[in-house]
């Protein structure tokens, strides 16, 4: 640890958006970077931690401790090597992460935490920017084949540790880009398309096969792809929305959130969107229901496209501003957060229940709701009540469902190959991400249900391991049982 | 028992038996023999009763007896046919009680007696009364009968005595490889023509009682010397009670297995012509199964009787130190020199007094840590024994006083009539050969040998790395143990213990090294201070062929000598590259073949041996193994393995010694793996991967501004110093005796695979074998050669990692904890619980081997209540100073609030917080501790403690002293701590008034004097053996015995250390339980735990395996809010727990009903497996190891381990109390205190206050003088005491031990006489005046009047002394204020405050360690210099005036109290011998000094500046 006295001396600084006035123009990132100098200092914080929690609360691990270490020593090749090690795409955690090991960071418990997502973002461009990241294909080739299906984050990173390993990997995307959610569910304000067009560079130069606009089960039948490959991984994400099936629903102006954020990416791509498909909010009274990340998306897209009014409602209650002894550190809280696209200006409300969806001509323009309350059952959970006579009305001419994902899509794919799904509706797997189809396995959202990039990675990583071994059948690395 | 020791059973073993104990002799030093010196001899014993220990049935000693000259006249009186003095044998024989064997072993003497070419004479019965012996005793007694032998032909007396020696050594291998049932009982005692041995297991007073002969008026010689025997031996026995042939010893040989081994590969090429054929007839030389002062007596013997002297063998096997530090001549370390290169010293503390029948004399090792005194009387007579006052003798009757001195002898030759002088003894034998000529013609230097071209030590980088993966480096090792040792030449330091799972439970691969821990001193034998007493401690070593022992030739030093044994590249090329005659060397592949696994490693170590054995028969001295060759193909073999393997097989080849054995290896990189290969015989070792790491780090400017040589000389210096700590921790001093000592333990390391490479070592619960070492090294192999991981892994044994290696105080078993204990929640306290235990099943502890056996449950009300369970806990030890003052007194109160107990562990205590606050918060720690540092340890601290804890040594670093640095300590801790703020402070090592068992032994007599209310418990650290010490600790009557697991927590520690000293708690508390039980000494002691204690589930498994009691540490820190930063050394803890800095302690958070609630919850869940288990009350639960089950594992490592001795009922489980129902007899009711008080009553009294004025006589058996008193005037007036000299008591005779110890303000103690060690041990503001009896006419100040370790860890008070100190006079004083006319080695050692006046001359090593206080010191010959030790002081000449008036001002009051003429003699003519007072300061304590006279200055000039303010504004 380069200082040891380091967060005693130094503050907290983050590095900081842009100017609300000036970012809700455009949508480039609206984060900045920090110069290297202040970086190192941020990075000096750290305390280089006996029990480093940050790194247990992190879902791929990173080991912060380490590469903070080599940030603050000036040593940006180190800092890489160590993050690249457990982090596939520190680039795109970097940004979008909401990063658990801020919550969990030592110094949080009585001071604010190390910057780690911001320092981890800043040694991966560093990395970029000093042409440390290069393409390294592997030496050789195993001869054995593995189809990835599905090219959001668990996917890249399943095909990338696999393509590694030396394996022919093919990686199969049903729409028309690489990425999945990354690429059509985050707006380009929090990740540009660039960040993930210069990743799969690389991974194309390191021989990974990529076949996009192609869906197994349609294009391919699937039962092919279990034929022609010595084992499948299926990373099809959590993509069934969670749906509000209340009167008027039927209505035009109501969408699910990720048509609405898939829509302007590609229109920030260049793509030509017909007028009938076109989805704006220029002018609109916007409502976003649901009070999670894709609805901050919604709301920063939609002051971007000049909404007139935005409100996000939420049926949750307002969640506190501190940690409550219910959430003790270093759990991660569940706590009011302000992204920049509340910033940018939107009305929240919390303990609201929509009931019903008015309109005029088939187009939305009012959403009744309710006020609800909360209170914990006999048995511990949590019981909703109406409060009477607190019911409303809004003007809403575009609304936007952004109330999270069910499970993936079980038609095609998942039911040719008659693959066993958990309670939920995921797809089942074991402790090796196997599904009940010998060789077949699966990873991220669409076996552990909607849920983090970085988780997304992780699971990605951990199948490529378990493919690995079930291509070479390793017995000696078993794992002890208590 | 039957006369022998018991089977090995569960845990115990007799082998790690140990003893100590009172040794002397009385003689005439003109050879007059009378009845007179046996008397005499018996009354030195029975007046050391107290140095030995009885059993359990409090009337068996542990052993005693006399060596004599043969009492001619009442052999002959009864036997008239004997031949004249000196014509004959003789000796007693212990037989089989059983008539037919005793007639076997009688006709077998008789019988080789014959063979022999001798004569038996006849047989004589000898008449004992048995019915004096206790019931242990008599269980064992053999049948004596005693047989006189003559020669057939007239022989000279020399031949017949080794006649003599070879019928012995032949007839005790007959009957040893006999099948006779009880064939141990046969030993015989002494065969010679001049001395005779009568011994037993007796106490000192039952010699004379066994032994009719004894009291007969006919028996009589020149020379008694006895031995009285305090063992830690479970079971002594009679052939082990002392002296021996030749010799009696007090201590202890710390090295004992390699000089075993090492004197056993010699046999092979030994040749004498006084033997002849004949030399094979003594072998083995070392009888089997025999104590370490058994076997050294078998070696010095055999060299006495192969044509050495006396004197000549002893200075063999421990020759003193000969070091530039030692003023010896110089001829006489060539003497050492030569001798070094082919014999090891038998490195331990000894106090030896030998005795052949002409010479008797004395030694004592390097260190001189026993104390040896003796009187020489106007009348010939001399008294030498481990004290005075052994002997009364009128004051004018006596010559002169002495003491033996470390390394040097005492010799009387009763036949010339005189002693000789130690220079002319040794002068005499260093002259009979051209030694200097030899060494400087045949010996080697290594720096001198030549080297051609350059020797590469860099790798490329793609090898380089996979070497790293080969070798599995870390990032750690690179980061945390590399780096640091290269910037600092230090080895890094670590906090917080280890909690990671033992080798053998791991998932990951572990290098072998990791299986074995290092062993070391406690209670029986001191450790060393490496760095503080360095002029003991030598690396330099010697390789090359040895000769044979019994001869003396210049080729015998034909050795390549180094000063240390880490070999740089370039070194052992110069070793291969050699081809001068007698420095052959080979290379030889340490590799095996991968492709033919498994059984490849086997097949690879076999083929190694017996190519080794080719190579010697080539003519090879030195043999290389390397690992250099490894590639894909071949994986290296683990370099402990093939050094370990390689060197037993030679021994068993009888070839070891004719080759150096280098190991050329990149696995070393650790201390713990050199300390290995040297433990296990290797010369030297050559890390070349770590060379080429180190190399790599500089190139890539990783490191700051080093350049290569300087990293590796740094390096090199780092591993050295750790090796000199590892040695020190056993109490070794030299490399050379180290070398093939084993002075480790395996744990997890199975038996066959330890007796194929590990002969001997200890592993007590078993564990792999060569194919899972085979599996391992693969796996590392594959990883390097096939998966090739880009990064090196992290692995996280010394900080988290979720991929690394398993850690107990992982993140989740951390917030569980916290969150529990802050909200009170139970059931979250059981999410914790549950967490644990399921960890510890993984398996991570031993413990977690274990499953409760099912039994009938009963409900839960029915068990005893919480309360009484809380009782049992304590928390660890932790010194304000190490944690801070919020964090210590918050445990305190919580602890104070549940009726268990805290622990102020060693850093005294605020006597603010002896009585509670108004708000009622009490925060006084109940449990007190004294640690080597005595800081703080006064008689009203410990007058303020309910149990008073010794602390021996610490899990976290068992065998180390401990460093508080200047910068931690301010004002508070300064104050508490009775020392200088900035100023550091220093534990060393040892405890300075335990350097034996009769030393702990004193001390607990010390503190139960000091508070006779408090327990008295001493805390040892699990190793194997530590059951047998517990033993000794029980017999010395500890009422409480802590076994602390390796684990436990530190505030800073060395790395190695902290991994790789000490057991898990588990095997040593089963060790201790079945040890104890076994012999009867269960019920007399509470057994407490500790280290890594956690849950309720943990606190019943250690009772049953024999805990009473159970200490948290770290747990307790966690509920506090420690977040195990590891950052304790560094002061930047952030939860405010570890660390003095203000701003961090405000950012703790801690609060006593946090730890209330976790301790609650420990009873509670206790409660609740008692009622699953049926158990009513928590006592049922101890030591009921049969309610334990061993699980199943189907790890495929742990699997191998099979935990169940530790679950094993010891034979007399039934007979024998299991847990503690009995108080220990402290025999304190009618000591002298005891008067002292009742004649001080009207000084005590709470209103009157009268001084009053004692005369008593006092002789050595009064101990602890004065110790009760200050306790009684502690209680009633606190640490001020009373006013000065209220109590005056003059003392007449020659004082006991610890005279004057912790003696409070106000009481002043005058002994006109002499007086043992300890004497003012802590003093606590009392006066203690020394003075030579009235009568007396020696000269005082030549002549020692006190012992060892004079005011240890005084505190404040004067001492005026008239005459001469032993060794460590002031050690550790604090505060103390002395005089006194001369003093020993290592005077004001390690002390931190006070001022003292030498007025003569010094020994070695004054002021090491010293970091405050002041001495002044008459140099009269101007050598002062060279006997201080400068490392931290500076001298400087008297000129300021303050010091001259002290120093006058002093010595008036000296000459007031003392009349002595030496320093009436310095005031008359002062400023004569004011320019030879040499002032020596501390530098640290100078600028502390300084530094407070600026503040002063500071404040006054802030005061001026106010005042002119002030008057400018008026």
């Amino acid at each position: 640890m380069g200082d040891p006295k380091g967060f005693l001396n130094i503050r907290r600084q983050e590095s900081g958006y842009r100017p609300v006035e000036e970012r809700v123009n455009d949508y480039g990132e609206v984060e900045k970077l920090m110069p290297d100098d202040s970086r190192r200092m941020q990075a000096a914080r750290c305390m280089d931690c006996g029990v480093p929690f940050c790194h247990w609360a992190c879902p791929v691990g990173n080991i912060m401790p380490e590469w903070q270490d080599a940030i603050f020593r000036g040593n940006w090749k180190a800092a890489y090597d160590i993050l690249q090690d457990t982090n596939n795409f520190p680039e795109f955690t970097g940004r979008v992460c909401p990063a658990p090991c801020e919550a969990a960071c030592v110094l949080a418990l009585n001071d604010d935490a190390v910057t780690i997502r911001q320092n981890e973002l800043a040694v991966i461009e560093k990395a970029f920017s000093l042409g440390l990241v290069v393409a390294k294909p592997p030496l050789m080739r195993s001869g054995k084949k593995v189809a990835v299906i599905g090219s959001g984050p668990a996917g890249l990173a399943c095909a990338d540790l696999l393509n590694k390993a030396g394996h022919t990997v093919v990686l199969y995307e049903s729409s028309d880009g690489v990425g999945g959610y990354l690429r059509y569910g985050i707006p380009d304000f929090k990740l540009s398309k660039e960040i993930i067009d210069r990743r799969i560079n690389i991974l194309l130069k390191e021989g990974l096969i990529i076949k996009t606009g192609v869906t197994i089960g349609r294009d391919i039948p699937s039962s092919d792809i279990r034929n022609d490959f010595n084992a499948v991984c299926i990373a099809i994400g959590a993509r069934e929305p969670r749906d509000l099936s209340i009167e008027g629903r039927s209505l035009a102006g109501i969408h699910f959130a990720l048509e609405y954020l898939t829509q302007q990416n590609r229109v920030v791509r260049g793509d030509v969107i017909t007028e009938q498909e076109l989805i704006r909010a220029y002018d609109k009274h916007v409502v976003v229901i649901g009070g999670g990340d894709t609805g901050s998306d919604c709301v920063g897209t939609a002051n971007r496209q000049g909404a007139r009014s935005i409100t996000q409602l939420e049926i949750m209650p307002k969640p506190p501003e501190h940690r409550t002894e219910s959430e003790p550190w270093p759990l991660w809280p569940r706590l009011i957060k302000i992204s920049s696209s509340h910033e940018e200006g939107c009305e929240q409300m919390w303990n609201i229940s929509a009931k019903r969806f008015t309109g005029d001509g088939g187009m939305v323009n009012t959403i009744s709701a309710i006020e609800v309350e909360w209170r914990t059952g006999n048995d511990g959970r949590q019981i909703m009540t109406e409060k009477p006579g607190s019911d409303f009305e809004l003007e809403a001419e575009l609304v936007l469902i952004a109330m999270g994902f069910v499970h993936p899509v079980h038609s095609g794919l998942v039911q040719d190959l008659g693959l066993d799904l958990d309670s939920r509706g995921n797809i089942k797997i074991d402790n090796n991400f196997m599904t009940n189809a010998d060789g077949i396995f699966s990873a991220g959202d669409s076996s552990r249900g909607a849920s983090l990039v970085v988780h997304a990675i992780q699971d990605g990583r951990l199948a490529a391991d378990a493919i690995n071994r079930y291509l070479i059948r390793d017995s000696l690395k078993q794992s002890p049982q208590c | 028992m039957q006369g022998k020791l018991p089977q090995r059973q569960g845990l115990y073993d007799s082998a790690f038996e140990h003893d100590s104990c009172g040794i002397g002799f009385v003689a005439h030093i003109k050879g007059t023999r009378s009845h007179d010196i046996i008397r005499r001899g018996i009354e030195v014993l029975e007046r050391m009763e107290h140095r030995g220990a009885e059993s359990a049935d409090n009337k068996t000693g542990d052993g005693a007896g006399i060596l004599m000259q043969i009492p001619h006249e009442l052999y002959r009186n009864e036997l008239p046919t004997l031949p004249g003095p000196g014509l004959y044998g003789t000796g007693m024989v212990f037989l089989p009680r059983e008539t037919g064997e005793a007639e076997y072993c009688i006709r077998e003497l008789e019988r080789v007696v014959d063979e022999e070419g001798l004569r038996t004479i006849g047989w004589r019965d000898i008449e004992v009364d048995s019915s004096v012996l206790g019931k242990i005793s008599r269980a064992s007694e053999p049948a004596m009968k005693q047989i006189f032998i003559a020669g057939k032909n007239t022989e000279d007396q020399a031949a017949l005595e080794r006649k003599l020696y070879i019928v012995r050594k032949v007839v005790e291998k007959k009957i040893r490889d006999s099948s006779l049932s009880r064939k141990r009982l046969f030993y015989i005692p002494s065969l010679s023509t001049k001395t005779m041995v009568y011994k037993g297991m007796f106490m000192p007073n039952q010699v004379r009682r066994y032994y009719r002969d004894l009291s007969d008026p006919l028996t009589s010689s020149a020379v008694a010397l006895v031995h009285s025997r305090f063992s830690t031996n479970t079971f002594p026995s009679w052939d082990l009670a002392q002296p021996f042939r030749l010799l009696a010893h007090n201590g202890e040989i710390n090295t004992i297995k390699g000089n075993r081994f090492w004197m056993s590969a010699r046999e092979s090429s030994f040749a004498s012509p006084d033997f002849g054929s004949d030399i094979g007839k003594i072998l083995p030389v070392i009888e089997p199964g025999k104590s370490d002062s058994a076997s050294f007596d078998n070696a010095l013997e055999m060299l006495y009787f192969t044509g050495r002297s006396l004197p000549h063998a002893l200075m063999m096997l421990i020759p003193e130190s000969w070091n530039e530090k030692n003023p010896i001549p110089e001829e006489l370390k060539y003497f050492y020199e030569y001798h070094s290169t082919f014999m090891e010293p038998w490195d331990g503390p000894a106090s030896m007094v030998f005795c052949d029948g002409r010479f008797v004399g004395g030694t004592l090792d390097r260190n001189g840590l026993r104390p040896s005194r003796y009187v020489v009387t106007k009348d010939d007579l001399i008294v030498m024994g481990s004290e005075v006052g052994v002997q009364t003798f009128p004051a004018e009757r006596i010559a002169y006083k002495g003491r033996l001195m470390p390394g040097k002898l005492l010799f009387v030759d009763m036949e010339k009539g005189r002693i000789i002088p130690d220079e002319e003894v040794k002068r005499q034998i260093y002259t009979q050969k051209p030694y200097r000529l030899w060494v400087q013609l045949n010996t080697v230097n290594l720096e001198d040998l030549e080297v051609k071209g350059e020797v590469p030590v860099s790798m490329e980088e793609n090898r380089l790395h996979e070497m790293h993966l080969l070798y599995g480096y870390t990032r750690e090792d690179i980061k945390d143990i590399i780096t640091p040792m290269v910037e600092t030449a230090q080895e890094p330091t670590g906090s917080m213990g280890t909690d990671t799972p033992l080798a053998v439970f791991s998932d990951k691969p572990q290098r072998l090294f990791n299986y074995f821990k290092q062993c070391f001193a406690q209670v029986t034998n001191p450790a060393i201070d490496p760095i503080r007493e360095e002029l003991v401690m030598t690396l330099t070593s010697y390789i090359g062929e040895q000769q044979n022992l019994l001869e003396e030739t210049p080729r015998h030093c034909r050795m390549i000598k180094f000063k240390n044994p880490i070999f740089t590249n370039r070194d052992i090329e110069k070793i291969r590259s050699s081809d001068s005659p007698g420095f052959k060397s080979i290379t030889l592949p340490m590799t095996f073949p991968v492709r033919n696994a498994p059984g490849s490693l086997k097949r690879a170590m076999d083929a190694l041996c017996a190519s080794v054995e080719d190579k010697i028969n080539e003519g090879c001295s030195f043999i290389i193994l390397s690992d250099q060759n490894t590639d894909r193909e071949n994986a290296p073999i683990p370099s402990l393995l093939a050094c370990a393997g390689v060197h037993h097989h030679l021994i068993r080849a009888k070839k070891r010694t004719r080759v150096g054995l280098i190991i050329e290896t990149a696995e070393a990189r650790e201390i713990m793996h050199f300390a290995l290969l040297f433990g296990y015989g290797a010369g030297a070792v050559n890390p070349y991967g770590a060379f080429a790491t180190i190399h790599g780090l500089v190139n890539k400017g990783e490191l700051q501004d080093i350049r290569y040589l300087k990293a590796e000389d740094n390096y090199i210096k780092a591993l050295n110093k750790g090796l000199l700590k590892v040695l020190s921790k056993m109490g070794t001093s030299t490399l050379r005796s180290y070398r093939g000592a084993q002075i480790f333990e395996a744990i997890g390391l199975g038996n066959e695979l330890i007796n194929d490479y590990f002969t001997e070592t200890v592993s007590r619960i078993g564990g792999i074998g060569i194919a899972e070492i085979e599996i391992e090294t693969l796996l590392q192999h594959d990883t390097a050669y096939n998966s090739k991981p880009k990064l090196k892994d992290s692995q996280g044994m010394y900080q988290y990692r979720k991929e690394g290696e398993r850690h107990a105080w992982n993140p989740e078993s951390i917030y569980f904890l916290q969150w529990a204990t802050r909200t009170g929640d139970y059931d979250k306290y059981k999410e914790f619980s549950r967490v644990v235990s399921k960890q510890n099943c993984s398996p991570h502890f031993i413990r977690g081997l274990f499953d409760f056996k099912p039994q009938t449950p009963i409900p839960l009300e029915e068990v005893e209540n919480e309360k009484k369970i809380l009782k049992r806990l304590t928390t660890g030890a932790m010194s304000f100073g190490s944690i801070s003052r919020e964090a210590h007194e918050t445990i305190a109160a919580a602890m104070n609030t549940l009726s268990g107990r805290s622990n102020s562990g060693e850093g005294g205590e605020d006597p603010e917080r002896f009585v509670p606050r108004p708000d009622g918060t009490f925060t006084r720690s109940a449990i007190k501790q004294v640690a080597s540092g005595r800081f703080g340890v006064t008689s009203n601290y410990l007058a303020n403690a309910d149990e008073i804890q010794i602390k021996i040594a610490q899990g976290a670093k068992p065998g180390e002293g401990g460093q508080l640095p200047g910068y931690k300590i301010d004002k508070n801790i300064a104050k508490t701590r009775h020392s200088t703020p900035g100023v550091t402070l220093i534990s060393p090592p040892p405890h300075h008034d335990i350097y034996s068992i009769e030393d702990l032994a004193q001390l607990i007599f010390d503190l139960k004097n000091a508070n006779p209310k408090a327990r008295i418990s001493v805390k040892l650290v699990s190793e194997s053996g530590v059951g047998t010490i517990a033993v000794g600790v029980a017999k010395a009557h500890a009422d409480n015995i802590l076994i602390s697991g390796f684990e436990g927590g530190t505030g800073a520690s060395p790395m190695s250390s902290i991994r790789h000293a000490g057991l898990p708690w588990e095997i040593g508390l089963a060790e201790t339980h079945q040890t104890l039980v076994m012999n009867d000494l269960r019920g007399r002691v509470r057994l407490q735990t500790d280290g890594q204690l956690k849950t309720g589930r943990d606190i019943v498994i250690a009772a049953m395996l024999g805990a009473e009691e159970f200490g948290f540490g770290t747990a307790t820190l966690i509920v506090m809010g420690c977040v195990m930063m590891r950052k304790c050394h560094q002061n930047t803890c952030p939860v405010g727990v570890a660390t003095q800095d203000p701003e961090l302690r405000k950012r703790f958070t801690g609060k006593p009903e946090h730890l209330i609630n976790y301790f609650q919850f420990i009873a509670r869940e206790a409660r609740e497996i008692m009622a699953g288990l049926g158990i009513r009350n928590f006592e049922d639960l101890v030591g009921r190891s049969d309610l334990l089950s061993v699980r199943a594992i189907d790890h495929w490592k742990a699997k191998t381990v099979d935990p169940s001795a530790l679950i094993h009922v010891p034979d007399d489980g039934e007979a024998h109390a299991t847990h503690c129902v009995q108080t220990q007899i402290h025999k304190i009711n009618d000591i002298l205190d005891v008067t002292l008080i009742q004649k001080s009553s009207p000084a005590l009294s709470m209103y009157g206050r009268m001084p009053v004025s004692i005369d008593m006589p006092i002789n050595n058996t009064d101990r602890a003088t004065g110790t009760m008193l200050s306790y009684e005037v502690s209680t009633r007036f606190g640490e001020d005491g009373l006013p000065d000299d209220s109590i005056q008591c003059t003392f007449k005779g020659s004082a006991g031990q610890s005279f004057g110890a912790f003696l409070a303000q106000g009481i002043t103690f005058r002994l006109e006489g002499d007086a043992n060690d300890y004497f003012g041990k802590g003093l606590s503001g009392g006066r203690l005046i020394a003075v030579p009896p009235e009568g007396s006419d020696f000269i005082p100040e030549e002549n020692i009047i006190i012992g060892n370790t004079v005011l240890y860890g005084a505190t404040s008070g004067e001492a005026f002394i008239r005459g001469i100190a032993g060794e460590r006079f002031a050690v550790r004083n604090s505060g103390a204020v002395a005089v006194v006319e001369g003093a020993g080695d290592h005077c004001a050692e390690y002390m931190t405050g006070g001022r003292i006046i030498v007025l003569g001359r010094v020994g070695r090593n004054f002021a090491a360690g010293m970091s405050g206080g002041i001495a002044y010191v008459l140099d009269n010959d101007g050598t002062f210099e060279y006997f201080c030790n400068k490392g931290m002081v500076e001298l400087s000449a008297v000129r300021e005036f303050e010091d001259q008036d002290f120093i006058i001002e002093l010595l008036q009051k000296h000459v007031k109290h003392t009349s002595s003429a030496v320093a009436k003699d310095v005031l008359m003519n002062w400023h004569d011998y004011l320019p030879k007072f040499m002032k020596v300061l501390p530098l640290e304590y100078k600028r502390a000094l300084d530094e407070m006279r600026i503040a002063q200055i500071e404040a006054k000039l802030a005061r001026v500046r106010e005042e002119e303010q002030l008057g400018a504004t008026y």
